[in-house]
């Protein structure tokens, strides 16, 4: 009879899901941690970027400087693990950080119409890291937009949700694909 | 007419189909995988035995894919996708590269493990792509340029300290991912409920819960730092400890336990690799890093 008990008492824990909430949710910070960490990598690379093309092309200053200014907004939102708890700031992130992947897609498309820069050694490993960058930042994304959905999909499906309410978990934020800017500017015909 | 409007409705129904599949991930049987016919038995094998070599004596995992095309995904896409389910290089040391060649898309990748972003860094990873490969690929040499890029990445991997081959790999602690403090405060309730039946053959049941959930709430007001979550701790504990044995005397209580260490022993832990003389993917991780080019 009491091991019957005990055995109902395991179940329970287990079986109300306790665990699972505990195993998602720290699968999902791991995820935004790593995008958060992606995202410093191209924070960190923009600088020498923009200083390597100015040298080749500093008439492109309207380009530039919205590098720099889209990056100066990233900058001073506070990145925090606990962004994905706040809905709100969590859009906020997302916009700026669209914003400025935006601006990088402008200037490296004026990039094109520079063959000097473009065989600048310098230059070709800078764009190689930031294409590597952006690479890493859609991976990391999407492994962190897989692991918020089993997450919230464990939030609000029975009995599992029971558990959730139990100890007021929220359902988390889910990282958007970025919205696709079709009036971004073409690359100009090469010459 | 009439078979005209047959056929433009066959064909759009050919295109309909062929733009919605996604390129399936083929199964890693060997280190050079061609699904375009481009190399010779001898050539891929001569390949295979290279890579073979080299994983044998530096422990690090480089595999070669050629294949059609990967549309509708773009080559990074379905990079990380093969990358992801035959998870080269070994687990913990993510030592894998993926060299993936799509012919007719005129595109390659270089695909990189987490473990040799430090080596073969992208803009490594893109002059061997840019530099090394493509003059061959342009000419129509595939073989060499595909050998040529093995190579380099093979010297460029053979710079790196890796862990020697052959011996259990260090691995990362990957069990349960509870945090510290919910894993001790688990632990402290199970210990506190078996303290109760013990506690209970002195002190009868009521005043052993009490005094078992008196001592959970007080932990738990000091870890999580909330007297309302303490209270609702204390209240779960002192309700479960009534209802623990709730049918049987107080007699019998050692063999409950010995019914619970049975029925843990039972799932055990299923050893994750094969293991095997079969050839597959060590387990490693991979995170988007290594660098595309075309031709």
């Amino acid at each position: 009879m009491r091991a019957l008990w005990i055995l109902m008492v395991t179940v329970l824990l287990s079986g109300c899901g306790y665990n699972d909430f505990q195993t998602n949710d720290e699968q999902v910070k791991a995820d935004w941690a790593e995008v958060l960490n992606q995202y410093q990598r191209r924070f960190d690379l923009i600088p020498n970027l923009v200083n390597t093309v100015k040298g080749y092309a500093a008439q492109e200053k309207d380009v530039l400087i919205g590098v720099t200014e889209a990056r100066a907004k990233v900058g001073s939102i506070q990145a925090t693990p606990a962004l994905i708890n706040d809905a709100q700031a969590f859009a906020k992130f997302q916009a700026v950080q669209g914003e400025l992947t935006s601006a990088l897609n402008k200037l490296m498309m004026v990039t094109e119409n520079y063959p000097q820069l473009k065989s600048d050694a310098i230059f070709r490993d800078l764009q190689a890291q930031l294409e590597g960058t952006e690479n890493r930042i859609t991976v990391a994304r999407n492994r962190y937009i897989k692991s918020v959905q089993a997450y919230n999909v464990l939030a609000r499906s029975f009995p599992t949700n029971l558990t959730a309410m139990m100890f007021s978990y929220q359902v988390k934020a889910v990282s958007k694909a970025p919205a696709v800017d079709f009036a971004a500017p073409k690359a100009a015909p090469a010459k | 007419m009439k078979t005209l409007w047959w056929r433009i409705f066959l064909l759009a129904l050919l295109l309909c189909g062929t733009a919605q599949a996604e390129v399936d991930v083929p199964p890693l049987k060997q280190r050079v995988t061609d699904l375009t016919s481009t190399l010779n038995a001898a050539q891929t094998q001569a390949l295979d035995a290279r890579l073979a070599a080299f994983e044998s004596g530096k422990g690090a995992q480089i595999v070669v894919l050629m294949l059609p095309t990967t549309q509708p995904e773009a080559i990074e896409q379905f990079g990380i996708r093969v990358a992801d389910a035959w998870k080269l290089g070994r687990k913990g040391v993510d030592d894998g590269v993926l060299l993936l060649i799509a012919k007719d898309d005129r595109k390659l990748r270089i695909e990189v493990g987490y473990g040799l972003e430090g080596a073969l860094n992208d803009a490594t990873a893109k002059r061997i792509v840019a530099e090394i490969i493509t003059p061959y690929f342009k000419r129509g040499e595939f073989y060499s340029g595909i050998d040529a890029g093995v190579t380099a990445i093979i010297k460029v991997v053979e710079g790196e300290e890796l862990p020697a081959p052959m011996q259990p790999s260090t691995t990362r602690s990957s069990g349960s991912d509870m945090s510290s403090l919910q894993t001790l405060f688990a632990a402290g309730i199970f210990i506190f409920m078996l303290g109760n039946l013990i506690l209970r053959q002195f002190l009868g049941r009521l005043p052993s819960g009490l005094v078992v959930a008196g001592l959970i709430g007080g932990v738990a007001w000091v870890l999580l730092a909330s007297l309302v979550w303490a209270g609702l701790c204390a209240l779960f504990v002192f309700v479960f400890s009534l209802l623990f044995g709730a049918g049987g005397g107080g007699g019998s209580s050692m063999s409950g336990y010995s019914g619970w260490g049975g029925g843990n022993a039972g799932g055990g832990w299923g050893s994750g690799s094969s293991g095997g003389g079969d050839f597959g993917g060590g387990g490693g991780g991979f995170g988007g890093g290594g660098a595309s080019g075309d031709w």
